[in-house]
């Protein structure tokens, strides 16, 4: 559990945070949105101290962030960010086992540790790890820079536009192989970007922020059907907020019971990927079907639809 | 219709050539000297050289010119352009041997200018076709040392002991390892104190920029003061420094000497190793910078391990600068009694004796010379690297 506590960073006399509040939960995700200079990079930089606040603080499960020497701080909290920032005159084992060397880890630990992370982040172990990171592509650049993060199982990971310099499609892979890590560690993570997809798509909470203030910070179905600001409205984009809705249910969600349909669609697949299926096959329902092949019950055009309006 | 068509005609090697061919018809290959301060008078090589090996000489001339002009192959024209170097200097030596009375030691052989023209042209035909060869930074080095163990073993064997230059070798041989000791000390000495102290200026560069423009403006101003008004400049206050503390003179600092050239060295090195400290630093990737402290590494261990290291091929690049700069300025440094190989130059000018100005000059050359291939060897491998 992280508690910000009126966090608030000046610059002279521009304010760039301005005495922020918020709770984060452990074992979430929250995901910090706003326009470029809307503070939201500050604000992340001030959890590990990058930044130091202006005044306010950054209580961790109780302890006040202060209380413990920077850099030692940030050895206990995983970073990653756009560029990925990895060291080029280390290979790839040599950049995940960074922060373990710092911390004094045995040498067995720490390969083993490696050899874990670049399995779990489908990279080769046999040969990627003795790699230099420009011998790599710019998507595995970017797993080994969360790998390198998460190298000292930290409880906490954040990440500052991580995927912002991915191509669209590696970016979605990425995205989803971010929400597996997730799970698979139970890691709080906390993650800057500006882009709203990418938002709705990750975030258990969304924190909206402008001009240095968090317009709302909840879950991402509430920022669309009870937005506190005007702003939040234009950011979740108008046009096609009911299809955003709709992305953050899953089919086997909202199945009901009922009799078999031809169409079939599958479980974990979104709302919205489900009514695109249903328009394009031209029928009105199909059955959801489980990862394991068993039935889940059956979705309806009607009931989909229902789900994507306002209230 | 047939047609014969003749290789593509290599542009350096037309060049060389015909640099060559002139300096072969042209310009004497050696200079004859009753003594060692008279005027001399050219003599050709169908003067000293028998039939035979004239024509063999002539023959690996020709066939050097031909490699020049017409061969693509990089290795055939390396081999065929170090036979035409090992067929101009058994030459010279056979010139020493032949014109020299028995048991004279005043007449002087000197190499003439068609020797040095034919000498270089082939120099630059090897350093062409080594160029074009590629050799990574461990074949560059090793090809050095088999050049210098070749030259080495070639004087030692004593194939060129009548020539003019090794007449002044033979004279001056204890004096000689004793300036060499001191060019090199000088030069590399000034070099590792300006590296102790550029090297933290330059970082100190880096973090704090209000001072870079001040520290860079004042080193460039040093570096333009000529050498020689630089060594007279400091001959005041070090003189000065000595007579106030007898403690300093007898350490040897003086207002001549030593003292003044390694403090003038010092401070030419200065801009180079910091100016290339700086825009190493600045290179360094900001993100990889941003992550290392994001992960919990201290200001020092982003510096030791991350920054240095990536800034290190370009100050390597600037002690390179220096050191072959250095290796030059050391010369001017024998005017005012700091020793080295300078002294040989300027005593030669004095005596107008061309060989002892030579004994001083060749050697200054090829250190800078070899220097020069083994950072740039360095530097590439550390880019390699560090990529």
């Amino acid at each position: 559990m992280i508690s910000i506590e009126s966090l608030t960073k000046r610059y002279g006399s521009s304010t760039v945070v301005d005495a922020v509040s918020m709770s984060i939960e452990s074992g979430s995700i929250t995901v910090i949105v706003g326009t470029s200079g809307s503070g939201k990079s500050t604000l992340l930089r001030m959890i590990n101290r990058l930044v130091e606040p202006t005044s306010g603080r950054v209580l961790i499960d109780g302890a006040d962030t202060t209380s413990t020497p920077a850099h030692l701080l940030r050895r206990q909290i995983g970073y990653a960010i756009q560029s990925h920032g990895l060291f080029p005159h280390r290979t790839v084992a040599e950049n995940i086992a960074t922060v373990p060397h710092l911390l004094g880890w045995e040498k067995a630990r720490i390969t083993a540790r490696v050899a874990e992370l670049l399995r779990v982040f489908q990279l080769d172990v046999a040969t990627c790890g003795r790699k230099f990171p420009h011998q790599l592509s710019g998507g595995e650049q970017q797993r080994v820079g969360v790998a390198r993060a998460l190298a000292a199982e930290p409880a906490l990971l954040l990440m500052d536009e991580p995927f912002g310099a991915l191509d669209p499609v590696i970016r979605s892979k990425a995205q989803d192989d971010l929400l597996d890590i997730q799970r698979r560690f139970g890691t709080t993570i906390v993650l800057v970007t500006h882009d709203m997809d990418e938002a709705f798509r990750l975030g258990d909470r969304v924190a909206v922020m402008r001009e240095g203030r968090v317009l709302q910070h909840d879950r991402p179905g509430l920022l669309l059907t009870h937005p506190a600001d005007p702003f939040v409205t234009r950011l979740s984009g108008t046009a096609e907020r009911a299809l955003r809705l709709l992305s953050l249910t899953t089919a086997g969600e909202l199945a009901e019971p009922g009799p078999p349909e031809k169409r079939t669609v599958a479980a974990a697949a979104s709302l919205r990927e489900v009514l695109s299926d249903l328009i394009w096959s031209g029928t009105d329902a199909a059955t959801v079907m489980n990862s394991d092949g068993t039935s889940a019950g059956r979705l309806t055009l009607a009931r989909l639809l229902a789900h994507g309006r306002q209230d | 219709m047939s047609q014969r068509r003749l290789p593509a005609l290599d542009p350096l090697g037309a060049l060389l050539s015909a640099i060559g061919v002139a300096a072969l018809v042209f310009l004497p290959f050696v200079v004859f000297k009753a003594n060692r301060v008279v005027p001399g008078e050219a003599r050709t090589l169908l003067e000293f050289l028998p039939a035979g090996p004239l024509l063999a000489f002539d023959l690996m001339l020709a066939v050097a010119a031909g490699t020049a002009l017409f061969v693509a192959n990089a290795r055939w024209r390396l081999a065929v352009a170090l036979l035409g170097v090992i067929a101009v200097a058994m030459a010279v030596a056979a010139a020493g041997n032949a014109l020299t009375p028995p048991g004279n030691k005043v007449v002087r052989v000197a190499p003439g200018a068609g020797f040095w023209v034919l000498l270089i042209a082939l120099g630059l035909m090897t350093t062409d076709a080594i160029t074009r060869l590629r050799p990574g930074p461990a074949m560059r080095v090793l090809l050095l040392a088999l050049f210098a163990a070749a030259a080495g073993l070639a004087f030692a064997s004593g194939a060129f002991d009548h020539l003019s230059i090794m007449r002044e070798y033979a004279v001056n041989s204890d004096r000689f390892a004793r300036e060499a000791r001191q060019h090199v000390l000088l030069a590399f000495g000034s070099l590792a104190a300006a590296v102790v102290v550029a090297l933290p200026v330059g970082i100190l560069c880096h973090r704090i920029p209000r001072i870079r423009a001040g520290v860079i403006g004042t080193l460039n101003l040093i570096q333009t003061i000529p050498s020689i008004a630089l060594f007279g400049i400091l001959m005041a206050p070090l003189g000065a420094l000595a007579a106030a503390f007898p403690w300093a003179a007898e350490h040897g600092i003086r207002g001549i000497g030593t003292a003044p050239a390694v403090v003038a060295l010092f401070l030419y090195s200065l801009l180079p190793v910091v100016a290339n400290t700086v825009v190493g630093l600045a290179r360094v990737s900001p993100a990889a910078v941003d992550a290392a402290r994001g992960m919990g590494l201290t200001t020092r261990q982003i510096l030791a391990h991350i920054e240095i290291p990536l800034a290190l091929p370009v100050i390597l690049t600037g002690i390179r600068i220096v050191l072959v700069q250095n290796i030059g300025l050391v010369t001017v440094a024998a005017l005012i009694g700091g020793g080295g190989f300078g002294a040989f130059v300027f005593q030669g000018i004095g005596q107008t004796a061309m060989d002892l100005v030579l004994l001083g000059a060749i050697p200054i050359v090829m250190l800078a010379f070899s220097s020069a291939v083994v950072l740039d060897a360095l530097v590439d491998l550390m880019n390699r690297a560090a990529r």
